[in-house]
């Protein structure tokens, strides 16, 4: 009687313990449908292609992603709503459960890691100096008494700070609202250099009116790990996307992919980003983790 | 809520040894503290609001009065089609779209705004915008008078720029205080739009330090009590100016809620 008793509640509790496990899950199998966070100009990683529609590195092998997932939960059909997400409002997002996976640029680190959960790494960022190619600037040194833009909400504010400090360079910082407009900020010589992700620079200027007058120069000044971002209290989504990841990756996709969107003509305007596989991603792929910028960066 | 945000760094985010040091050197503190940082944020957004003011005040009061010249000549006719025109262009166009144009657009036409700083752009920007909504209320102000006012300075043989000054602006100002309260304590609440072209005040304060700092609360929270302290600030200084300008029997007097 006992024992029975045992079984029962020990039944209750594991049902319930997978109801409560996954939300994501549950949500994606009783509505059918999954939120994704994509971003609107973050070429080529995510970014819309016009009327709504959203393509990129990451959007593309989100959605393979969500195909496994569709496929191991045993549906028909799973429709997926786009969320355009910002740099201030993603990880919000995410929190309150407007968006179930984002498939953005957000760099995985241990102060975000205690809001959001991350995937495994597919991509490593390397964060780098955009100038006008007349400008003769070269490296971070001389940047000295000159204007150097970023985006706000970015961890690239707090990048250049603390390289201002060590280095004694002294540099004005100038603020864009978005990567778009930070790089106006360079177009019209509001500011002389932009400091982003090398992806985000070099995708800003395939994307403008001449791209050969502006190149990518200088130190790599942080290297940081870009991960998809879910809900940190759903482990049972997270193992499901990493599951996801690791298959991808054993079936000898990732090197087609880079091809596709960092070395080929891309919609909608067929420009082609042109940056090369680094050794840092190779590497991610190589050795699947989830380990914070904080991990990558130490000396 | 964890307060102890304020007193860290904001190189490390570890704690500084004293977590309100830049006081009386703003800016040269070489390990500020997020509470630094706030400081200095509400700084530049006073600064850029105390500046749009001083430009919405002048120009408002000057667009008003013009919108309700005589159309007895041409330069008067002139003057009210210009005033008119100030205040549809500037009430009609979004502050943020407007701080755009003055800080990317209109230095393309005229090169020498291109070595303005940020913060004056935005100011003009701000004032300008706001001078358009104060135009409309002096006009409200000058228009309400009874015409009897108008007439008996004619009749006293005052010009029109005598009667102006003499008679109708005197009243027509000290009826709009109220209205113009509101209009100034707008203004330190729209001085949020500086973040949009890199102005380092208060909102990008807020979305720069939340985003470093995973202290989302207590930062908005601190940012919101500068906004509303700012503002209410104003309002006690208009209601001060309100209540000294007051002639006993006239309008406004009799009424003791009229400050509030």
């Amino acid at each position: 009687m006992v024992k029975a008793g045992l079984i029962a509640a020990g039944l209750l509790l594991s049902s319930m313990n997978a109801q409560a496990a996954s939300q994501t899950l549950d949500k994606m199998k009783s509505t059918g449908a999954v939120t994704m966070g994509v971003r609107e100009s973050s070429i080529p990683m995510s970014y819309t292609t016009g009327d709504s529609r959203f393509d990129g590195y990451h959007v593309e092998i989100c959605r393979m992603i969500l195909g496994d997932i569709k496929d191991k939960l045993g549906m028909n059909t799973l429709r997926i709503n786009y969320q355009p997400v910002t740099s201030q409002n993603r990880v919000p997002l995410v929190q309150n459960g407007t968006v179930d996976i984002e498939c953005g640029t957000t760099t995985n680190n241990t102060a975000r890691a205690k809001d959001v959960g991350f995937a495994n790494t597919l991509y490593v960022e390397e964060v780098r100096i955009a100038v006008k190619a007349n400008s003769g600037i070269k490296s971070i040194a001389d940047l000295n008494g000159k204007k150097v833009a970023t985006t706000t909400g970015t961890t690239s504010v707090q990048l250049l700070r603390k390289h201002e400090r060590a280095n004694g360079v002294n540099f004005d910082e100038v603020f864009g609202k978005d990567h778009a407009d930070s790089f106006l900020l360079l177009e019209s010589g509001r500011a002389d250099a932009f400091v982003m992700d090398g992806s985000i620079l070099a995708g800003n200027i395939a994307n403008s009116k001449n791209p050969k007058d502006y190149k990518i120069v200088g130190e790599v000044l942080s290297t940081e790990p870009i991960a998809i971002m879910v809900r940190k209290d759903d482990p049972e989504f997270k193992a499901a996307v990493n599951a996801a990841i690791a298959k991808i990756v054993a079936n000898g996709n990732m090197p087609k992919l880079w091809n596709k969107w960092f070395l080929s003509p891309i919609p909608p305007k067929n420009i082609v980003v042109g940056l090369e596989l680094s050794p840092a991603t190779k590497n991610a792929w190589a050795n699947l983790n989830d380990k914070p910028a904080e991990d990558y960066n130490k000396k | 809520m964890d307060l102890g945000i304020f007193c860290k760094g904001t190189l490390d985010q570890e704690p500084v040894e004293h977590c309100f040091s830049a006081l009386f050197a703003l800016g040269k503190n070489p390990d500020p503290s997020y509470l630094d940082w706030l400081m200095k944020a509400w700084g530049w957004t006073l600064a850029v609001a105390v500046l749009g003011l001083f430009l919405a005040l002048i120009l408002g009061a000057v667009m008003g009065t013009l919108r309700t010249l005589p159309p007895e000549n041409k330069l008067n006719r002139f003057l009210v089609r210009f005033s008119t025109a100030w205040v549809e262009l500037f009430r009609n166009i979004p502050i943020l779209v407007q701080v755009f144009l003055w800080y990317h657009v209109v230095p393309a036409f005229i090169p020498v705004l291109k070595s303005f700083p940020s913060y004056l752009l935005v100011s003009i920007a701000l004032g300008f915008f706001t001078s358009a909504r104060i135009a409309e209320q002096v006009r409200a102000g000058i228009q309400s008078l009874p015409s009897g006012q108008k007439s008996a300075a004619t009749a006293l043989g005052l010009t029109t720029f005598q009667s102006y000054r003499y008679v109708i602006l005197p009243m027509a100002l000290r009826i709009v205080i109220p209205p113009l309260t509101s209009e100034s304590m707008n203004l330190i609440k729209n001085s949020s739009v500086a973040f949009a072209v890199s102005v380092p005040e208060l909102t990008l304060f807020a979305m720069q330090a939340q985003e470093e700092t995973s202290h989302g609360v207590e930062i908005y929270l601190a940012v919101t009590l500068l906004y509303a302290l700012s503002a209410f600030a104003v309002n006690r200084v208009m209601a001060y100016i309100e209540k000294r300008s007051r002639i006993p029997g006239f309008i406004v007097a009799n009424s003791e809620a009229a400050a509030h």
